[in-house]
């Protein structure tokens, strides 16, 4: 094929002209980094708040007490709700139910102390939200039944109070009351509110009774919220409607009357997190495609540039037997050799740019370029060539060869 | 005007010719005013024949040389090289023609920038469609044959300007054209190095190849078996070197550098 006898003559070219070539490719290597890294970053951020929402525990159902709206009635939900949820002859989709109790308390080690929220739960709170202890043990059935004076505590919490010694089997004092510490939980990696390492972990009844003194209705002791594991994502939407109903039915609320209870689905979480990073990554995407679009342009420009500049290069190859074609595939060939290398080149950047934003301690996930980007920017490189390619290679054609050789 | 043709009949003899024009004409529009380049030309050139062709600046003597190299187009008369006739040949085939026929030198050796001379020679072979292998061979033939055949790895800016205009040469002579068209060969060389490469263009010319130099100068002219004049687009003399009778070449003092006497903007009138 004579097209490939061209790659040639232009990697000829290119090499003879370092420096307009390098010029040349800059905006297409900057296009094609900036396109990868900023989508990189949309799927980094997606992938890390997915997993954020799966490390909390696998097809779970959250009911919290309170309406979705307005004031919340804080003894809405109690120990009964839960306990009837874990019938599994009613629900029979249902694998776990973990009720909490919490609220916030002033945790005292020695001089050390701060302030973290206190959940009270059962012992099967740890499957259900995917803990993993560190070190020591997670509350047992038994500690709970009992309603023992024992915690299981954060990975953050332990390094605020205990620094690098091991807490297991320490003392802590929660709002007056002292706590056993036999269990530390590993990092979760979160951050923020709700993130298992700044929490501790108390037998549900302690919390209830001993620390914050919970409410009753009608003579069961409120929580605040309820964890349900389901049996798979399939079943979630069943089950939430499910529990809708039962809970309404037993709070006795009208038909015309507003939940007194919220169940959040962490299917429908990984859906809008989806949806809302797929969105984050088009809209990054497309603010880097500009700068592709103008890349581009650039190219079109010097290679205009080095078509004027190469008129008498294009006069000489005229005169040597060269045919439209050949000039026109020759500056084609070049420009589309010049933005696959440039292509290539923005890849190697990107991935560069991606390990270096890796090493700031700001970067709290990592740059997740894709296959499937790759192989679309090398594509719109290519196809960038072509199309900003072949302008310039027309008016190669174009050109008088008397005019360019100037014969006399 | 053909007045001259008898005269050169003498040397094309029984030889084919190569080149025949018959009233040829070249009109330039510039503006509103009519060009005339060419006002009507026949000649004939016979293979192996070593023509210089002069005349001063607007004669139409670069016209000429446009035609004769299948860069240009007649605007009226008839023009075949070796016996093909070209007035009616499309782009593309007057490339190839160009590719196969002519050999071209220019006074700017007009090289690729920072590509060696292999390459160089190698480019109207790629043109031809020659496989990369053959046209390798045939390059370094061609520069051993300009005597370039321990340089052939060099580029543009490590040869002097002899060697330059040699590989310009080599290039010219790799796809064995039948016409070499060398325009100001000497033009842009110091005189020892313009006499070498005339030097080397009588060897090649002895080998066969028909030899055109378009040229100002006299000395360069009078190496030529035969001097065509021109001055305002027709032949006013065309005949042996030996017998000179070219007024452009009497009213020129003498050889390097000559200009012509004949003022460019006669042509125009």
């Amino acid at each position: 094929m004579k097209v490939f006898r061209y790659l040639a003559v232009s990697v000829d070219s290119i090499f003879a002209h370092k420096l307009r070539a390098a010029l040349t490719m800059l905006g297409i290597i900057i296009g094609i980094a900036a396109v990868l890294v900023t989508v990189g970053i949309g799927s980094g951020a997606a992938a890390s708040i997915t997993e954020r929402i799966e490390s909390s525990g696998t097809n779970l159902l959250t009911i919290s007490a309170g309406a979705s709206r307005g004031l919340s009635s804080t003894s809405s939900l109690t120990l009964a709700d839960a306990d009837l949820l874990a019938d599994a002859t009613l629900f029979p989709d249902i694998v776990a139910v973990a009720p909490q109790y919490s609220s916030s308390a002033t945790v005292i080690f020695g001089s050390s102390e701060g302030s973290y929220t206190v959940v009270g739960t059962t012992a099967n709170y740890a499957t259900v939200r995917n803990l993993t202890v560190a070190g020591g043990a997670f509350l047992s059935d038994a500690q709970v039944a009992e309603s023992e004076s024992v915690a299981v505590i954060g990975d953050t919490v332990a390094s605020d109070l205990f620094g690098a010694d091991d807490p297991v089997g320490q003392t802590v004092r929660v709002d007056d009351t002292l706590f056993t510490v036999i269990g530390v939980l590993e990092a979760s990696g979160g951050s923020g509110f709700g993130s298992s390492d700044s929490q501790i972990y108390v037998p549900l009844g302690s919390a209830q009774g001993r620390l914050f003194n919970a409410g009753r209705s009608n003579g069961s002791y409120a929580v605040s919220s309820i964890s349900v594991q389901g049996a798979g994502s399939a079943v979630l939407d069943a089950l939430q409607v499910q529990i809708e109903q039962i809970l309404r039915l037993r709070h006795r609320l009208a038909a015309a009357d507003e939940n007194d209870f919220m169940i959040q689905n962490q299917a429908d979480m990984l859906q809008i997190a989806s949806d809302v990073s797929g969105t984050l990554t088009a809209l990054l995407g497309s603010i880097g495609a500009v700068s592709l679009i103008v890349g581009g342009i650039g190219i079109m420009n010097i290679m205009l540039v080095s078509v004027t500049e190469r008129t008498s290069e294009i006069g000489l190859r005229r005169a040597l037997g060269a045919h439209d074609g050949d000039i026109l595939l020759q500056f084609l060939v070049e420009a589309l050799v010049l933005c696959a290398l440039g292509g290539v080149v923005g890849i190697g950047l990107s991935f560069a740019i991606a390990q270096g934003l890796a090493l700031l301690p700001a970067m709290s996930y990592r740059i997740v370029i894709e296959p499937w980007a790759v192989a679309l920017a090398l594509a719109v490189s290519t196809a960038s060539g072509f199309i900003f390619g072949l302008y310039p290679a027309m008016r190669a054609t174009k050109l008088d060869p008397i005019e360019a050789l100037r014969f006399e | 005007m053909g007045k001259n043709s008898a005269e050169h009949a003498e040397h094309a003899d029984d030889r084919d010719p190569v080149i025949t024009m018959r009233d040829v004409t070249k009109t330039y529009q510039m503006g509103a005013m009519q060009v005339h380049a060419l006002r009507g030309v026949s000649l004939e050139i016979a293979a192996g024949e070593y023509v210089a062709i002069v005349g001063a600046s607007g004669s139409g003597k670069s016209t000429l040389m446009n035609i004769i190299g299948l860069l240009d187009w007649p605007t009226s008369g008839a023009y075949a090289i070796n016996g093909v006739e070209v007035a009616r040949l499309s782009k593309n085939r007057l490339a190839d023609l160009r590719n196969r026929e002519i050999g071209f030198v220019f006074q700017r050796f007009h090289l690729l920038p920072r590509t060696t001379a292999r390459r160089q020679v190698e480019l109207p072979l790629f043109y031809a469609g020659v496989p990369d292998r053959t046209a390798r061979r045939r390059a370094l033939d061609a520069l051993a044959q300009v005597g370039l055949g321990e340089r052939v790895d060099h580029r543009p800016d490590e040869l002097s300007g002899g060697q330059q205009q040699r590989v310009a040469i080599a290039r010219a002579l790799v796809t064995q054209p039948s016409i070499l068209l060398a325009d100001e060969p000497t033009g842009a060389l110091d005189s020892q190095t313009g006499k070498e490469v005339m030097a080397l263009f009588h060897e090649l010319n002895e080998q066969g190849i028909t030899l055109i130099v378009v040229t100002h100068d006299l000395g360069i002219a009078s190496q030529a078996q035969r001097i065509i004049t021109l001055r305002d687009g027709e032949i006013i003399s065309d005949a042996p070197a030996a017998r000179q009778t070219s007024p452009f070449l009497s009213a020129s003092t003498n050889g390097q550098g000559a200009r012509p006497a004949i003022p460019a903007q006669e042509v125009l009138a």
